[in-house]
């Protein structure tokens, strides 16, 4: 659905994107994570055609952002950073505008009444978005997002500055959407994005530094897995029994009956665990997955990756 | 195109700057007319016309100010800038809708030549010429001031930018006389607005004045594109 090649975008000698590439399938939910400043705004502003890459594509729908501008826009709605909003007009009035500037064909009244509904701000319809709170603001900007229903969603940061309420009914709002659109959506908030996301990539620096599946992240990130175990039986039986074990690399006695086993992530190994213990007559009491946290991972990687481009400089 | 002009219409009608502008321009055409043809006792609107040279000089930077200064501030341009419309259709569209404001100012003079009907029948030809060739002025100046807007975030700088610009244009005439070179005194006639405008209030329809005022136009609504072109690609 979205297809985003080798793109990069230089300022001066400063490279705020380099080098990325993803493709995202119709119907994913996919989390675009990073630390401030990382490129996420940049990436979402050349696929949406507001900035031009310095070089690398953008295809969404087999339709180029820089050849077909005009096919590929109506393909996407973007909700910026900032809503892009008209504080003196009223909220069906700006909508109205938007409907107009990006030439739906729907009719009209119903369609912009239908996204209305969607997002809940039919009670504020005739009000000035100047007075609006900042979480309809919000809104408003999304359903400016919505009108046409382009199967590609873009949404920058679209939670930040809401009240907790408000977050988790956008974060629904945006689950919901999923359904029905492909939907790349930025954040700096790690338990959002795996709240909400099917799939993430974390961006640091302008590189993708990690690209996986929301549940895989934390051990993508690491490298390896950790198990968790609490056994039954002498420290030294259980650690020859594990050890035995294809794919593991370590095993650390933790206190009485608890070990912590390190092994090769692309093994899963607690089957053989299992077998081995069971074997060796020490009874599993416990196995859990004791991976790195996604935020301990978040750090690691972010941080990594500071450290090796303070070392180029 | 038609979204955007419609919008801009409507945002200077549901802010005072439209009806401020409005304002003024009715009471400097109106003051004017009083002044030269009723207490004059004069058909001929000629004087009034040349008057009004500095008020729309002075009032298009009003005008334009808030054109795309506002929408770099506000972050809407993001909104346009990603919808499926060229960057022609987005600045044809804030040009037409200051033009459109203009042009209600400028139609205020039709109520005068009415006024002048009720006495004796006026010089049509100055009269159609003249508007023409205001709105030819106010669309150039518009145009110029557009793309001085859209070089900044701030209205208050597009403004005074635009301003110290028509002032500039209003003293490129006194350039002629501390010159002795024929050859820069007529580059500097060519490029006048002043003399390039002041020929319609004869009532002389000339193609150079028409052309000169329709490229001006044409070359910064040309540049604006460029300024955002650039944007873009930097």
């Amino acid at each position: 659905m979205v297809e985003v090649k080798n793109l990069t975008k230089t300022y001066g000698n400063l490279k705020a994107v380099d080098n990325i590439s993803f493709t995202v399938d119709s119907g994913e939910i996919l989390g675009f994570l990073g630390p401030n400043g990382a490129g996420k705004s940049t990436t979402m502003n050349m696929i949406t055609g507001y900035l031009s890459s310095t070089s690398g594509t953008v295809t969404v729908d087999s339709s180029e952002i820089l050849e077909n501008p005009k096919e590929t826009k109506s393909k996407i709605g973007y909700l910026p950073e900032i809503p892009p909003l008209y504080p003196d007009m009223t909220v069906k009035k700006y909508l109205e505008f938007m409907f107009d500037i990006k030439k739906i064909k729907f009719p009209k009244d119903a369609h912009i009444k239908e996204v209305m509904t969607i997002v809940k701000i039919l009670d504020v319809q005739d009000r000035l978005i100047k007075n609006l709170s900042k979480g309809y603001k919000q809104r408003v900007g999304f359903a400016q997002a919505l009108l046409g229903n382009p199967p590609v969603l873009i949404l920058d940061e679209p939670t930040v500055g809401l009240d907790p309420k408000q977050i988790i009914e956008i974060r629904n709002l945006i689950k919901g959407l999923g359904k029905k659109h492909t939907v790349i959506f930025s954040s700096h908030v790690l338990s959002e994005v795996s709240a909400i996301c099917d799939r993430i990539i974390v961006i640091s620096n302008g590189k993708i530094v990690a690209d996986a599946k929301t549940n895989e992240l934390s051990s993508t990130l690491s490298g390896q897995g950790q198990l968790l175990l609490e056994v039954e039986g002498s420290t030294s039986a259980v650690c020859t029994a594990i050890n035995e074990v294809y794919g593991v690399k370590r095993v650390n006695s933790v206190g009485a009956n608890h070990y912590t086993v390190d092994y090769d992530i692309t093994i899963d190994i607690r089957k053989g665990v299992f077998k081995a213990l069971a074997k060796a007559d020490c009874p599993i009491l416990e196995m859990k997955n004791g991976g790195m946290t996604l935020e301990e991972s978040f750090l690691h990687l972010t941080s990594q990756n500071q450290t090796v481009k303070g070392g180029n400089k | 195109m038609l979204a955007i002009l419609k919008r801009e219409v409507s945002a200077y009608f549901n802010s005072a700057v439209g009806y401020i502008v409005l304002a003024v321009f009715f009471f400097f055409s109106g003051l004017f007319f009083y002044l030269n043809c009723l207490l004059g006792n004069s058909s001929n609107m000629t004087g009034v016309f040349g008057n009004m040279f500095m008020i729309i000089l002075l009032l298009t930077p009003i005008i334009t100010m808030k054109s795309f200064s506002e929408e770099k501030r506000q972050k809407t341009d993001q909104a346009l800038l990603t919808a499926p419309v060229n960057l022609f259709e987005v600045v044809m569209g804030k040009f037409l809708g200051a033009f459109v404001l203009y042009a209600c100012c400028v139609s205020i003079f039709l109520v005068y030549a009415l006024v002048i009907c009720f006495f004796v029948t006026p010089d049509w030809a100055v009269i159609l010429c003249t508007i023409l060739g205001m709105l030819l002025l106010g669309g150039a100046l518009i145009a110029v001031d557009i793309f001085i807007s859209a070089l900044t975030e701030s209205q208050v700088v597009s403004a005074f930018l635009s301003i110290g610009v028509a002032l500039f244009i209003s003293l490129l005439d006194v350039f002629t006389s501390v010159t002795n070179s024929a050859f820069i005194t007529s580059i500097i006639n060519a490029i006048s607005f002043n003399q390039n405008y002041t020929n319609f209030t004869y009532g002389t329809l000339d193609l150079s004045n028409i052309v000169f005022f329709v490229s001006v136009a044409a070359i910064f609504i040309f540049l604006t594109i460029r300024v955002f072109e650039k944007k873009r690609w930097n």
